[in-house]
Parts: C-alpha cells; sequence; structure tokens
C-alpha cells in the first residue's frame, strides 16, 4: 500500500507539470502579455517603453525561462496582477474560493440525499413500475441543461412564487437554495443511475441467492451485505463526479450572482482579464487531480482485501 | 435456456428494435427538419410587429412572441439550425481526431504512443467544461472557437477507446494472417482494424451528442459560443435574460427546444447502445 501511494504521487508530477505547461501555453497563443493589455492600442507609446517595459517584466526571455518563472511565482503564490482591478490575482482566487467550496459541498450532499434512496430503490423494485418512474426521471434530469433548470427554478421559486431571493446577497442559506438544487439534480440524475447499477450488480451475486435460501430476510440482506459492499464503488463514482461539478458551478454562480470562483472566472473572461483565467484553470485543474487521486487511495483503502494485502499485489 | 428465457429475450430484442426505430426516425426528422428550418416556420422569424410585442403563448403563436413582436416558435427553429449542426459537427471531428489519433497509437505503439497517450492524460485531467471555458475564453468566443474549445477536451476519450480497441484487435488470428499474407498497413487499418472497432466508437459518439449539445449551449449562455445575429438557442436564451421576469416563455422556449433535442439525442443513444450489446439493457 506505500508502495502504490507513493507511485501514485510520483504519477502526479508529470500531471501537475502537463497542467501548469498547457494553461500557460494557452495564454501566450492568445497572444496577449501585460504589457500589450497594459498600453492597449495606444500607438502614442514609443516602442522603446514598450520593450524597456517587457525587459522588466521578463517578457522578453524565451518561452521555457518564461514558463518556468511563471510557476516558480506560482508556488510562492504570486500570479501576477489583474488587468482590470490591479489586484494580486492570487489572493482573489483565494478569497473567493471558500464559497465554490461551500456551494459544492451543500451540493454534493444534497445529492447523496436524493440520489442514493432512490437508486436503491429502483434496484430493490427492479423492472417494475418504480423503477420505471425513477429512471424516467433520471433520463430527464439528464437532459436538462443546468442553465435552463436555473432559469426554471428562478422563475418559478423567486418571480412567481416569490419564496427565495432572485440573486444570491451574500452567502446566505436562503440563496443558496436554489444554485444548490440545481447543482444536485443534474448530479442526481447521473448518479442516481450509477447506483442502482452498483446495487443491482451486487443484487445479482451468487451470495445474495444463497443468503436467501437459508432464510435470511431480503431486508437484511440488502443493508447488511448488499449496500456495505456496494457502497465502495458509490463512494468512489461520487468523488469522481466532482470534477464535472466544478465546471458546472461557474455557469450557475454567475447566473445567481454568487460570489465564488466560478463567477470570478466568468467574468475574467468577458473582460479578457487573461491572468485571473489562467489563475482559475490551474487551480482548478490542480483540485480536480487531487480530489481524484484521494478517491483513489481512498477505494483502496476501503477495500479491506487491498488494505489488508490479501489480493495478489 | 428455459423456453421462457428464450421467450423473454426474443421481446426484449424486438422491443429495442422497435425503439431503435422510433428514436431514430425522431432524431432523422430533427436533423433533417433543421437544415430547411427556414422553409418549415410559421412565421417570419425577424418580421417585427411592436403592437404584439411580448405577447404570451397562444393559439397563433404557440411560444409567444419576444420584445419585437418576433414568433418564438419561428426563431425556435430557425435556431435549431446553428445548435444541431454545431454538434453534429463537433461530435464528428471529436470522433475522427479520437480514433485516428488512437489507432496511430495502438498501431505503432512505442515512443510516439507513450507521448500521445501522456499528452491525452494532461487533457484528461481538466474538469471538463473549465478548461473549455478558457479556451473559448481565450479564442475570443464565437461558434467555431467553441467548437474547437469543446473537440479540444474532448478527443482524448476517443483516442483511449480506439487504443485499446485497435491493441485487442492487434492480437487476432486474422490480423497475424493479414500480416503473413503481406498486407500494406493502410489495407490492415481500413479494411481489417477500422471496420471491426468503429461499433463501440460509434457507440460513444452517440451516447455524446447531448452531453455535447449542452455544453456548447452552455458555452454560447456564457456569450462564448455564437453570437447574434446567429439564432442558437444558449445564446437566445442568455440575450433575453433580463425577460424572466416580466415574460417567461421568451428566455425558456429556446431551453425547451435543447431540452427536447437532447433527450431524443440521448434516448437513441442508449437504444443504439442496448441494441449493440444486450448485457447493458435495463441498466
Amino acid at each position: 500500500m506505500k508502495k502504490y501511494v507513493l507511485h501514485r504521487f510520483l504519477q502526479l508530477i508529470p500531471v501537475l507539470i502537463g497542467i501548469t505547461f498547457l494553461s500557460f501555453a494557452m495564454m501566450r497563443i492568445a497572444g496577449s502579455d501585460a504589457v500589450t493589455e497594459l498600453y492597449g492600442d495606444k500607438t502614442a507609446v514609443a516602442q522603446e517603453i514598450i520593450d524597456a517595459k517587457r525587459a522588466e517584466l521578463g517578457l522578453d526571455k524565451p518561452f521555457l525561462t518564461q514558463y518556468v518563472s511563471w510557476v516558480g511565482g506560482m508556488l510562492r503564490g504570486d500570479m501576477g496582477v489583474s488587468y482590470v482591478s490591479g489586484k494580486n490575482v492570487f489572493d482573489t482566487f483565494i478569497s473567493k474560493l471558500p464559497a465554490t467550496l461551500l456551494l459544492t459541498v451543500l451540493s454534493i450532499i444534497m445529492t447523496v440525499v436524493i440520489s442514493i434512496p432512490l437508486g436503491v430503490l429502483a434496484a430493490v423494485r427492479h423492472d417494475r413500475f418504480t423503477d420505471y418512474f425513477l429512471r424516467f426521471f433520471s433520463f430527464v434530469g439528464n437532459s436538462l441543461p443546468n442553465f435552463f433548470v436555473a432559469l426554471l427554478l428562478m422563475q418559478l421559486f423567486a418571480i412567481r412564487w416569490k419564496i427565495l431571493p432572485v440573486i444570491a446577497d451574500g452567502t446566505s442559506f436562503q440563496s443558496a437554495i436554489m444554485p444548490t438544487l440545481t447543482l444536485a439534480i443534474a448530479m442526481s440524475a447521473k448518479y442516481m443511475r450509477q447506483v442502482r447499477a452498483t446495487v443491482l450488480e451486487e443484487l445479482n451475486k451468487e451470495y445474495v441467492v444463497g443468503a436467501k435460501a437459508r432464510g435470511i430476510r431480503s431486508r437484511c440482506v440488502l443493508w447488511k451485505s448488499v449496500l456495505k459492499s456496494s457502497m465502495l464503488t458509490i463512494i468512489t463514482l461520487l468523488a469522481l463526479s466532482i470534477g464535472n461539478l466544478l465546471g458546472g458551478t461557474a455557469i450557475i454562480e454567475s447566473i445567481f450572482m454568487w460570489d465564488g470562483v466560478g463567477k470570478l472566472a466568468v467574468d475574467a473572461i468577458t473582460m479578457r482579464d487573461y491572468p485571473l483565467i489562467q489563475a482559475y484553470v490551474v487551480w482548478m485543474a490542480i483540485i480536480y487531480v487531487l480530489v481524484n487521486l484521494i478517491t483513489d487511495l481512498l477505494y483502496h483503502w476501503l477495500d479491506p482485501r487491498i488494505r489488508l494485502g490479501v489480493s495478489e499485489k | 435456456m428455459s423456453d421462457v428465457t428464450v421467450r423473454v429475450q426474443k421481446i426484449r430484442r424486438n422491443t429495442v428494435k422497435t425503439r431503435l426505430i422510433i428514436f431514430t426516425i425522431l432524431a432523422a426528422l430533427l436533423v433533417i427538419g433543421s437544415l430547411f428550418s427556414s422553409h418549415l416556420t410559421p412565421y417570419d422569424p425577424y418580421l417585427q410587429d411592436l403592437s404584439i410585442a411580448k405577447a404570451p403563448p397562444s393559439a397563433a403563436h404557440l411560444f409567444g412572441t419576444d420584445r419585437y413582436g418576433r414568433d418564438m416558435l419561428s426563431r425556435v427553429i430557425v435556431g435549431s439550425r446553428a445548435s444541431i449542426y454545431s454538434t453534429l459537427l463537433l461530435v464528428g471531428i471529436i470522433t475522427a481526431i479520437g480514433t485516428a489519433v488512437g489507432v496511430f497509437c495502438g498501431w505503432k505503439g512505442g515512443k510516439i504512443d507513450v507521448i500521445l497517450m501522456r499528452i491525452s492524460d494532461m487533457f484528461l485531467a481538466f474538469p471538463g467544461l473549465v478548461f473549455a471555458m478558457a479556451v473559448a475564453g481565450v479564442l475570443g468566443g464565437g461558434l467555431q472557437n467553441a467548437i474547437i474549445a469543446l473537440a479540444a477536451i474532448s478527443w482524448p476519450k476517443y483516442a483511449r477507446i480506439a487504443r485499446s480497441q485497435t491493441l485487442a484487435q492487434k492480437e487476432t488470428v486474422w490480423m497475424k494472417a493479414a500480416k503473413l499474407s503481406g498486407s500494406s498497413t493502410g489495407k490492415i487499418i481500413f479494411k481489417h482494424i477500422l471496420p471491426n472497432i468503429i461499433g463501440p466508437i460509434l457507440v460513444t459518439s452517440m451516447l455524446d451528442i447531448g452531453t455535447m449539445m449542452m455544453e456548447l449551449a452552455a458555452l454560447s449562455f456564457l456569450g462564448l459560443g455564437a453570437k447574434p445575429p446567429i439564432a442558437e438557442w444558449g445564446s437566445m436564451m442568455s440575450d433575453t435574460r433580463s425577460l424572466l421576469s416580466t415574460c417567461p416563455w421568451i428566455t425558456l422556449s429556446p431551453g425547451l427546444a435543447i431540452f427536447v433535442s437532447v433527450m431524443i439525442f440521448n434516448l437513441l443513444g442508449d437504444t443504439i447502445r442496448d441494441y449493440a450489446d444486450p448485457k447493458t439493457r435495463g441498466r
């Protein structure tokens, strides 16, 4: 197990290099740097001044040198300043991160609360009315674009029934309901299917038939054996879906004016604030990779066969 | 196998076939309809008539009218062309690029395989829409750039599938026979490998159409995809967002169109998967 953990951490290195390199290169391809942004199209600025500024910021150095110094700056929390606000990009990003994490955690909790019971129910009632009914709903949920759901909820809850505020005023509980619900609906639809499939597969295993033949009540088999062994896969799948959530929060945050990194990124993209976009992409990718790594390690740790070293590995 | 199981299987097979026919027809209607969309509108989608502006849905105007009195149903129908064709183009591009890279890697092996697969890992390390948003933002929006952005993050999945399928094909007896009998590489790839691996790849791309359509619409909604005057469902929704409180039908009817189209393509994709692989049926 220790060897495996070490191996996974070593594997992380090229991926991180790749992520940072790609993010850096992308902004270069855009053909924009701090100096062009600074002076804009003002032709009045002499070429000498531009060149001097370039040299000062190190923009005249070769691509790779610039990349290395950029990564170095990133590690020290220095990712440059925003073209628009002039504030430190990293600090801005960090200050907005808690709101996004709160939204993510709330949506995951809601997804678990909705989809695990329904998924198990659908599996237990396999090919009966309840199953078809739930599958139909999961199908509908899967075909709904989340911005459409967001606007629909907004129209119903905030405008027609006036129960909830239209835009988030800070990060209060009330204003969190609609964005959470929007994200949870899309995730639950997908996740419920996976829970159902996992439990169904487990239910079809021979030990279940064996247990039933020995006269153990089905409810007992379900709760004590089937769910216990399905949980491993269910948890893993949930953690893997966090990546989708990270991308999905951006659009939802900007619709509901939720003051997180997603809204920050959308605004930055509209304003062509490259350092901010760069910071968002790099950090989201790093968070995503780390979450996946933790999931993988958790999966190995939770699986007694691997943890106790019983398997051939 | 008892008679009952055989019978049940037969019935199942038939329902899958019926479903396949129904959803293929629906999807075909959608695709062909959107091609001729400009001839199918009940009204001129650009005709402004301020006397009936912001009229709620009625028998004459099923989806109501927008702020200039243009018929929303006609506008949604016209919007289908950009939405559906750009999605199909996108799925086509990622399938072609992914398959080409995958087959090449699987066939060649060696260093180039390692390098290309590491690159695809790199792309897979990004959470999908985050990267697409950034690329589209950097390229400066527009439908074409949105397609490029989504293609950039979506091809690795196909490359992986194509590569593993190619590797499996390489080990087969007929492949060895083809090699021994001196077939050229091109002939082997196009006559023996591609026809055998295209099934799973096409099933994946059919299942992806719905997702891609939603992601493309999401980019347009954020202002990173189609821009006016191109009528596209996602951008139509974001343009009219301010009208949500007073005339929700204007904002919501393109969303309904996205939902229905995605649903049809998802149903078709699921059915094709069931048809191709009976094991997944009912899962």
